[in-house]
C-alpha cells in the first residue's frame, strides 16, 4: 500500500468524523514555519554541495571556450571574452576522438557486462550457500581487494605474455600463447572476477544477497524452482537496483583507466591514452611548440570530451534502472 | 547415480556460482601474487639472457630497510594511517546524510543525483592524473580562492581560540582541519553515496508506514529504521572507503611504491612496501569490521 493510499483513507468522513480539521492556531503555523526553514537549509545545502562538486568541471569548460589570448588575459576569470570552439576542434584532431570514441566504448561496456554478471553469480553464491572452504575463498576475494593491483600487475603482464594453461598451449602450438596487445587478457580477466575492482563488487553482491530476506527463495524452492530459475526470477529483480550500480561503476572506471588498458592493451587507442598523449600530439599538428598553457588548455577540454559520454551513460542509466526497477521490485 | 545429500547438492551449487571466481583467481591472479611476495624477499633485477626478472634471496632486508634506512617511509605510513582514521568516518556519515537526502522527493532529484555521482568520474583513472598536473586550472583555482580573502574556518578558529583562552586548542584545530578538507570529503563520498542510496531505495516502503502510523518522528525513523537496514552497506562501505584512502593514486606513500617500482626499477623493495602497506590495511580492516559486524542487521 503506498502512503497516498493511507492518506486517502485517512481523510474519509469516518476518519474525520471524530478529528475535525485542526484549525491554525499558534502552534501550528510555528510548526509550518519550522518545517519550511528546514526545508530551506536543506535546499540551501544542497546547492552548495552541488556548487563545490561542478566547481572543477565548471572551471575546465570555460577554459574550454577561451581563444587562447584569453588564457594569458589576468582580467579573465571565468567568462570568455572571445569565444572559440577551436579548442575541441583541436582536442577532436589531436585525441582521434571517433575511432577511439568506438574502441572505448566497445570495451568498456563489454568489460562491464562481463564483470557484472560473474560478479553477480560469485556474490550469490558466497551470499547463500554452504560449502567446504567457503571462508578461505572469501579471504582470498579480500586479498583481492586489498592488495593494490600495481604491486603485482608486472608479473601479471608476463603472465599473458607468455600465457598457458598447464602447458596445454605448449603442447599444441609448440609454445606458450602470447595475449599482449589483444582484447583477451581484459576480457579474461573481467569475466573471471578478477578485473579492475571486481573484488568490490562480488563483496557489494554478497552483502546485498545477505540482506534478502531467505524467505522468498524458500517460498520459491517448495513451488519448485530451480536454482538457476529462483536466482533469475525471483533474486535477480530485487538486485537490479545494486547490478545497475555496479556496471555503472565498471563501465565509468574502465572508461577512464590508463594504467591497465596500457598495461594489458597496449596500442588499442583508447580514449585515456589519448588524453594523455594531448600534448605530444598538439606538438606534431602545430609547427612549434605549443605553450604549455595551451596545452593544459587542451587537454582541458580533451577531459570534458572524455566525460561527457560517461555523464550521458550515467544519466540515462539512473532513470532508466535504478528508480523505475527499484519501484516495480518485489516487496515482502 | 546414486542421490547426493541436500547439503552436498547445496555445496556443489555454492562452488558452480564461485567457479568463474575460483577460475580467475588460479589462473591470473595467483602467480603474480607469489611472485610478487617472493620479489618482496629478494633483490631484482632485469634479466639481460630471456625476458623475466632475475631473483636473488635476500632475506628481510627490503622490509628492514623500508622501516629504519628509508627517511621517508615511516613518516607517510603514519600520516596515511591519520589521514584514514579521521577521513573515513566522516565519508561515511556524509555519504549517509547525503543518501538520505537525494532519497527524498524534490523537484530536480534526477539531476542532483547525477552531480553527486560526478565525484567518481571526476577521481578515477586519468581525470584524477591530469587534474594535478594541470598548471592551467591549478591557477585559476587559486585566483578563485583567494578572490573573496575572509576564510570562515580561521576566523571562527580565531575567534574560539581568543574565547576559549587556549584551552582545548587541538580540538578547535581539529574541527576546523576537517572543514577545511571538507571538499576532499565530499569528492571522496561519490561511490558510499551511490551504494547508500540503493539500499535506501530497497527498504520497504510499508515499514515506513508503518512507523508514521505509530507516531514515529523523523529522527526515531532514522535511528530505528534506515541505518539498521542499510547497516550492511556501511560495512561495505567502511570497507572501501578504507581502501581507496589507502590506494588512491595521489596517496603519497603509494606514489612512493609506484615509482620506485616504475622509475627507479627498484622492483623487490616496491613489493616489500607494498606488502607492508597491505598488511596494516588488512589488519585496520579486520579490526574495524570485527566491531562494525556486530551492530550489522542481517534478514538471516
Amino acid at each position: 500500500m503506498t502512503k497516498k493510499s493511507v492518506k486517502l483513507r485517512l481523510n474519509q468522513p469516518k476518519f474525520r468524523a471524530n478529528n475535525p480539521k485542526p484549525r491554525l492556531t499558534k502552534e501550528r503555523l510555528k510548526n509550518i514555519v519550522l518545517k519550511g526553514m528546514g526545508e530551506l537549509v536543506i535546499l540551501i545545502l544542497m546547492f552548495g554541495l552541488c556548487f563545490m562538486i561542478l566547481q572543477p568541471l565548471i572551471n575546465k569548460l570555460s577554459v574550454s571556450f577561451m581563444a587562447e589570448k584569453d588564457l594569458y588575459d589576468s582580467t579573465i576569470v571565468a567568462l570568455p571574452k572571445n569565444f572559440t570552439l577551436d579548442n575541441y576542434k583541436m582536442a577532436l584532431r589531436a585525441m582521434d576522438y571517433f575511432k577511439s570514441f568506438i574502441n572505448t566504448f566497445i570495451i568498456a561496456v563489454s568489460v562491464a557486462i562481463l564483470q557484472v554478471v560473474s560478479c553477480l553469480l560469485v556474490g550469490y553464491g558466497f551470499a547463500r550457500f554452504e560449502f567446504p572452504l567457503k571462508k578461505f575463498w572469501f579471504a582470498m576475494v579480500i586479498l583481492m581487494i586489498v592488495i593494490p593491483q600495481q604491486t603485482y600487475s608486472s608479473a601479471l603482464q608476463l603472465n599473458f605474455r607468455y600465457f598457458d594453461i598447464f602447458g596445454i598451449f605448449t603442447a599444441i602450438f609448440g609454445e606458450p600463447l602470447n595475449l599482449t596487445g589483444t582484447v583477451a587478457p581484459i576480457l579474461l580477466l573481467a569475466g573471471s572476477c578478477t578485473g579492475l575492482k571486481c573484488g568490490l563488487y562480488i563483496y557489494l553482491f554478497r552483502q546485498y544477497f545477505r540482506n534478502i530476506p531467505k524467505d522468498i527463495e524458500e517460498a520459491a524452492y517448495v513451488d519448485g524452482c530451480g536454482t538457476i530459475r529462483t536466482l533469475f526470477s525471483i533474486m535477480l529483480p530485487d538486485a537490479m537496483p545494486i547490478a545497475s550500480s555496479c556496471f555503472l561503476f565498471s563501465f565509468v572506471w574502465q572508461w577512464t583507466d590508463n594504467y591497465f588498458s596500457t598495461l594489458l592493451l597496449k596500442s588499442a587507442n583508447l580514449l585515456p591514452a589519448q588524453l594523455a598523449a594531448v600534448g605530444t600530439r598538439l606538438q606534431s599538428f602545430l609547427d612549434t611548440r605549443p605553450a604549455l598553457t595551451y596545452t593544459n588548455c587542451i587537454s582541458a577540454t580533451g577531459t570534458i570530451l572524455l566525460l561527457v559520454p560517461v555523464i550521458i551513460v550515467y544519466l540515462i542509466a539512473q532513470k532508466r534502472f535504478v528508480e523505475s526497477l527499484s519501484a516495480s521490485a518485489i516487496k515482502m | 547415480m546414486k542421490k547426493l545429500r541436500l547439503h552436498t547438492k547445496r555445496a556443489i551449487t555454492g562452488y558452480l556460482f564461485i567457479l568463474p571466481f575460483l577460475i580467475g583467481f588460479l589462473l591470473f591472479i595467483l602467480s603474480p601474487l607469489i611472485t610478487s611476495v617472493r620479489m618482496a624477499f629478494s633483490d631484482v633485477s632485469i634479466s639481460t639472457t630471456e625476458a623475466g626478472f632475475v631473483l636473488k634471496d635476500v632475506g628481510f632486508d627490503n622490509f628492514i630497510r623500508a622501516f629504519t634506512i628509508d627517511p621517508d617511509f615511516n613518516r607517510l605510513l603514519t600520516e596515511s594511517c591519520k589521514d584514514m582514521l579521521v577521513n573515513v568516518p566522516c565519508i561515511i556519515i556524509f555519504s549517509l546524510i547525503a543518501a538520505v537526502l537525494l532519497n527524498r522527493r524534490f523537484p530536480g532529484r534526477g539531476f542532483v543525483r547525477a552531480i553527486f555521482f560526478l565525484p567518481v568520474i571526476l577521481n578515477s583513472g586519468i581525470v584524477l592524473g591530469l587534474e594535478k598536473s594541470n598548471a592551467l586550472l591549478a591557477g585559476i583555482e587559486v585566483l578563485q580562492s583567494n578572490a573573496a580573502d575572509v576564510s570562515i574556518t580561521t576566523t571562527m578558529e580565531n575567534l574560539l581560540l581568543g574565547a576559549l583562552g587556549g584551552v582545548g586548542e587541538e580540538i578547535v584545530s581539529f574541527v576546523s582541519d576537517v572543514v577545511n578538507n571538507f571538499y576532499d570529503i565530499v569528492t571522496a563520498s561519490g561511490i558510499q553515496t551511490v551504494i547508500f542510496l540503493s539500499a535506501l531505495q530497497t527498504i520497504n516502503t510499508s515499514v515506513y508506514e508503518a512507523a508514521d502510523i505509530e507516531g514515529c518522528s523523523a529522527w526515531e525513523k532514522l535511528w530505528k529504521i534506515t541505518i539498521p537496514m542499510v547497516s550492511p552497506m556501511i560495512l561495505v562501505n567502511w570497507i572501501y572507503t578504507i581502501i581507496d584512502r589507502f590506494l588512491r593514486s595521489d596517496n603519497a606513500l603509494m606514489e612512493k611504491i609506484l615509482t620506485a617500482a616504475s622509475a627507479s626499477m627498484q622492483y623487490g623493495y616496491s613489493s616489500a612496501m607494498a606488502w607492508i602497506y597491505s598488511i596494516i590495511m588488512l589488519l585496520f580492516i579486520g579490526l574495524s569490521s570485527l566491531i562494525i559486524s556486530k551492530v550489522v542487521y542481517y534478514y538471516d
